[in-house]
């Protein structure tokens, strides 16, 4: 089977946090976190700075473990499995959640090369079907037109917003259950920023989508459920469409408005 | 946190909306008592003012929407903001509609003083001129307070001012039957009861503005009595 083909159950991509605290050092950066990600759903994480979404997004596939002095309590689980226990591995893990952080950063290789590097690396697929896995990616991630011609040439000449969209297709390749993005145009133009966003609209029919941003517009444009996070804490999970017309909490409120502080 | 001088911009902004809103309604509310003063006082110059000053109306609504579209344009409010904007550019909508009434009730009083009829007596129409004056008050208030409790009032209080006008209808009937050389004054009597009483139908109407505003519930046509 190769990877693009492969039928997925329709569950798969459930993200569960739970009581999840976590530290760096002597500072607590979460604390008791409940969270529920639906599969094929774009839930945004928002807040802050200094709220712990990062931390959050990141606790999700296990990047926080690099950090020196990073411990945490609590649990995190894809599709029922604890992505913390002993016998998970981690490049599975990331195989299966996919990260996209808010500076692109492609490798100084080709174009193909950059997305061949997941499913090469994973024994995922070889010659015409690897060929055929990374055209695949690149649609998905609605790069193909711009690159077919040059798939060859270095990633490092594409556009700002098309690097973006590379690394996109880097994780995509890997076909992933779960796609995390960290502020993914928070450096690209609106007219970039716009072809991730209707990507991400596109995608959220088979993967199951989390998204820190500070763009709170970007949030009500893209999320299905929003999640509003203060020191640490969860303050309001709500559908998208309620939470920024008729939010629950005075602090949501506060936030979305700019009136807090 | 996002740039706060956008915001407080914008806040400034929403400020001169308010200010705007209170400024029509204290002028939709001076111009249903004066043209009810009119009514009763068959001054014909009174009534004039009322049609002269309508224009006034016309002109700060056509503002206040035109300043409540740019801000949605332009700073694309959420939550309490989104709901204040639309809430405003109804209200403002709806405080013009009262002027239009005010106005119609001025024109009957014009009609009556020309008609010189013997006018039937119904000291009805000025406790329901009092009560409809008075919800218009309130639930501005609600509204720029963002009371719901009182927005929820308002609507009660409109009970009584449709009974009043039920009450001045049977009334006017039984002067109408009684003498037909009371039809004609009967009935400009019965169309003031009418704008009176669609006064307090636009009142209600900002009080559930105001809830919305609020609590962000619909309690129009009882829609999120299920739900809530």
């Amino acid at each position: 089977m190769t990877p693009d083909t492969r039928d997925r159950e329709i569950n798969e991509g459930r993200v569960v946090v739970e009581r999840f605290s976590a530290w760096f050092g002597g500072t607590q950066a979460l604390a008791g976190v409940n969270l529920a990600v639906a599969p094929q759903s774009v839930t945004a994480l928002i807040g802050p700075s200094g709220c712990g979404k990062s931390t959050l997004l990141r606790a999700m596939n296990r990047l926080n473990d690099l950090i020196p002095g990073f411990r945490h309590v609590g649990r995190v689980f894809l599709d029922g499995e604890d992505i913390n226990a002993p016998s998970m591995d981690t490049s599975v893990l990331r195989q299966r959640i996919g990260t996209v952080f808010q500076r692109s950063n492609p490798f100084p290789r080709s174009i193909y090369d950059n997305v061949a590097y997941g499913p090469r690396l994973n024994g995922l697929a070889t010659g015409r079907e690897l060929d055929h896995t990374v055209e695949h990616a690149l649609r998905r991630a609605a790069l193909w037109d711009e690159v077919k011609d040059r798939l060859r040439e270095s990633a490092l000449g594409l556009s700002g917003g098309q690097q973006q969209r590379l690394c996109i297709a880097r994780a995509l390749a890997n076909d992933p259950e779960v796609l995390l993005l960290d502020e993914p145009t928070s450096a690209l133009d609106p007219v970039a920023t716009q072809r991730i966003e209707e990507m991400l609209y596109e995608l959220r029919r088979d993967l199951t989508i989390v998204l820190v941003t500070h763009n709170l517009h970007q949030a009500a444009r893209v999320s299905d459920q929003t999640v509003v996070l203060f020191d640490g804490h969860i303050v309001e999970i709500d559908s998208t469409k309620r939470l920024f017309t008729s939010p629950r909490e005075a602090r949501t409120e506060a936030f979305i408005t700019g009136r807090l502080g | 946190m996002p740039d706060g001088g956008g915001y407080r911009h914008f806040h400034d902004e929403l400020a001169v909306l308010k200010q705007k809103l209170l400024d029509m309604s204290e002028r939709a509310e001076s111009l249903v008592d004066l043209s009810v003063e009119a009514l009763l006082e068959r001054d014909r110059e009174k009534a004039e003012a009322v049609i002269e000053a309508d224009r006034e109306l016309d002109r700060i609504e056509v503002e206040a929407e035109n300043l409540a579209i740019s801000l949605l344009a332009l700073q694309q409010p959420m939550a309490r903001d989104l709901r204040f904007l639309i809430g405003a550019i109804k209200v403002s909508s709806d405080l013009e509609r009262v002027g239009d009434h005010a106005v119609n009730i001025a024109q009957g009083a014009v009609r009556l003083v020309e008609s010189r009829a013997m006018t039937p007596a119904v000291p009805a129409i000025a406790d329901m001129a009092r009560r409809a004056r008075a919800m218009l008050s309130d639930a501005l208030d609600a509204f720029i307070r963002g009371d719901g409790a009182l927005g929820r009032a308002v609507g009660k209080a409109d009970d009584q001012v449709d009974a009043l006008h039920e009450g001045i209808f049977r009334t006017l009937l039984t002067h109408m039957m009684g003498d037909p050389r009371t039809i004609a004054p009967s009935l400009e009597l019965l169309l003031v009861s009418r704008n009176l009483e669609r006064v307090g139908d636009l009142a209600t109407n900002i009080g559930e503005d105001a809830v919305y505003l609020a609590e962000g519930k619909q309690i129009r046509h009882r829609y999120d009595e299920g739900v809530a």
